[in-house]
């Protein structure tokens, strides 16, 4: 079975329709990827799964629990994270604080009012493990707003990474990076890839086609191809798809 | 707003320790400085009463400008306790707390869903409903009057009783109710729930997607700091021996939002206590020169909200750091890469986009 589903889920803002019947099955342990040219419905798509827009029909399905219309923080807490296609950090904290008030076991702890944060010595160790996972190492103590672009794009997936989540939605992560740091990128979604499920939202072909295991194409709010990136390669609306997304004819 | 881990997490900070030795000696040198005993029991409460607002304002990024309605809750039910039941100078002051909490909380219900202006305007609305029953309910609020000859009473310890007639025994017991909520509210913004205070303000969306439920936490930030206000607010009606609506006021409530803007409650923890100083002492030193003393404050209050935002507080961290910063302009600014895959690239540099400039425009 699936880890999540989402079964013929319609949105539309006003008289325009952005989502139409999307259905979509990502496995556990898999990268999976959404592909899309500008414009495809590709993150609206992801702010309905992830719980910040309520579908107008259809069902969500995480786990074989229907998480339907939940808020984005009761998603969160059955363990599925995302970053952001804008950044989405607190700007004002420390990169470990970032991770920090992320972290499980700290969300747990969040009415707790006496005894400090900073004297947990043990969450500050997990949340610095999670910073040089993503190459953040020696930016600990470096506020969020004073990072570097490609640091705040690594500051967003440790973010999410710190809640150790059963799924893991990144969107748009190449958004903003040039071709090194996209390949640096690359490997880090590799190393990501042997510990967690994975549902990467992208409109960069080669980067997705290099790591997602099946991919769903989408476009005019539709799902128009799904499978492997070998079985996509031939296809010819997936060709046309990005060819239009690039200004070229099909 | 951050402090040093070993700052933050200690009991009394060396910052508490001076205060508390300057305000402790107050008695002893206020006279000999042209001003009067009763300022200091006044400075105290507003300063508890700011203190409690700025978890609002400048710890969880909601303006409140209806404060002033919890204050004379604290002030109303101190007084009919006493009036009522019978006088009890500890059991007055828990029930006002509480009744401020309890209003806080039913006022909070409906303000959480709520950010920015709107949360702001129903304050207001709220804040003068709470007002408007102060002045209308006669036969247990006096109306217009307020209630008169509220009753100091002396603070039993089982085996002495302490009178809080005069203003210096009453500004020590005072001082000891501010020594106590500085030392809890220095605990609160350094604890997990005062962390996740300020992570909904800065990022409020991002808060929801890590999983926490933001409307519990304005809820019970609301609450918390309308039973701070309620429990300043039992203190002043027995300062003042009466309690009246106009403390209520929206004017008394832009005034707390003005001390601690003007103090710095957006930068710091003291921002609130600075402002309610600045503010006293402006009334009484600018005031003894010129009645139109508030029109100068004011005046203030708009430069600095123009110029800067971050008060007094924000002024001598940035003086404090610039000296810091010119002290270690030689230090490496840049550590160095630790291993594990790095999007960041091997010196941390910034990365360039397609067409080789900032993305961050940095």
């Amino acid at each position: 079975m699936a880890l999540f589903e989402a079964r013929g889920i319609h949105k539309r803002f006003g008289h325009q329709v952005v989502l139409e019947n999307i259905d979509l099955s990502f496995e556990a342990g898999r990268l999976s990827g959404i592909m899309g040219p500008n414009g495809a419905g590709k993150t609206t798509c992801f702010n309905v799964l992830t719980g910040a827009f309520k579908p107008d029909r259809g069902r969500v399905i995480f786990d074989g629990e229907d998480i339907t219309g939940r808020s984005p923080d009761a998603i969160a807490r059955k363990g599925i994270s995302r970053s952001f296609q804008t950044m989405s950090l607190f700007d004002e904290y420390t990169a470990l604080e970032n991770v920090l008030i992320a972290l499980p076991e700290v969300r747990g702890r969040g009415f707790n009012m006496i005894e400090p944060l900073a004297m947990d010595g043990e969450a500050a160790d997990r949340a610095a493990a999670v910073l040089s996972r993503v190459g953040l190492s020696g930016r600990e103590h470096r506020r969020a707003g004073d990072l570097a672009y490609g640091e705040r794009r690594a500051l967003e997936i440790a973010v999410a990474l710190a809640a150790g989540p059963r799924l893991l939605f990144l969107d748009e992560p190449t958004s903003g990076l040039g071709a090194e740091a996209t390949a640096r990128l690359a490997d880090l979604v590799l190393d990501l890839k042997r510990d967690y499920s994975i549902v990467v939202i992208e409109h960069d072909m080669r980067f997705l086609f290099g790591l997602a295991d099946t991919i769903s194409v989408i476009h005019w709010g539709q799902v128009i191809a799904g499978g492997t990136p070998d079985e996509l390669r031939g296809n010819k609306w997936v060709q046309r798809s990005m060819l239009a997304d690039l200004g070229g004819s099909p | 707003m951050g402090a040093r881990p070993s700052a933050a997490s200690a009991w009394i900070s060396g910052e508490m320790v001076c205060l508390f030795a300057v305000m402790a000696t107050l008695p002893l040198w206020i006279e000999a400085a042209g001003l009067y005993q009763y300022l200091g029991i006044e400075i105290a409460i507003w300063m508890i009463y700011g203190l409690g607002f700025n978890l609002l304002l400048g710890y969880s990024g909601l303006p409140s400008f209806g404060h002033g309605a919890f204050f004379g809750i604290g002030a109303y039910v101190f007084g009919l306790f006493q009036a009522w039941a019978f006088e009890s100078l500890l059991l007055g002051i828990a029930l006002a707390t509480v009744a401020a909490f309890a209003a806080g909380a039913v006022v909070a219900c409906f303000l959480s869903h709520r950010r920015g202006i709107y949360f702001a305007l129903m304050t207001i609305a709220f804040g003068q409903v709470f007002w408007f029953i102060a002045i209308k309910w006669h036969t247990v609020t006096g109306g217009e009057d307020g209630l008169l000859n509220i009753p100091r009473p002396a603070l039993e310890l089982g085996v002495a009783s302490l009178p809080l007639g005069s203003n210096v025994a009453l500004f020590y017991f005072v001082l000891l109710v501010f020594a106590v909520v500085v030392v809890a509210l220095w605990r609160l913004v350094h604890s997990p729930f005062g962390k996740v205070l300020q992570a909904v303000r800065q990022n409020e969306e991002r808060a929801r997607f890590v999983g926490y439920n933001v409307w519990r936490f304005k809820w019970a930030v609301f609450s918390l700091s309308a039973a701070v206000a309620g429990l300043a607010g039992s203190l002043f009606s027995m300062a003042q021996q009466s309690a009246y609506p106009d403390v209520m006021s929206l004017h008394a409530s832009g005034v707390i939002v003005m001390m601690t803007l003007i103090g710095g409650g957006f930068v710091s923890f003291w921002g609130p206590v600075v402002g309610v100083a600045v503010y006293f002492l402006a009334r009484d030193v600018l005031g003894a020169v010129t009645e139109t003393w508030l029109l100068w404050f004011g005046l203030v209050f708009v430069v600095s909200v123009l110029f800067k935002p971050e008060g007094i507080a924000g002024v001598w961290q940035e003086r404090v750091s610039g000296v810091l910063r010119l002290r270690f302009a030689d230090a490496p600014l840049r550590s160095g890469r630790t291993g594990d895959v790095s999007i960041v690239g091997p010196e941390h540099g910034e990365t360039k986009d397609a067409i080789g400039q900032s993305p961050s425009g940095r």
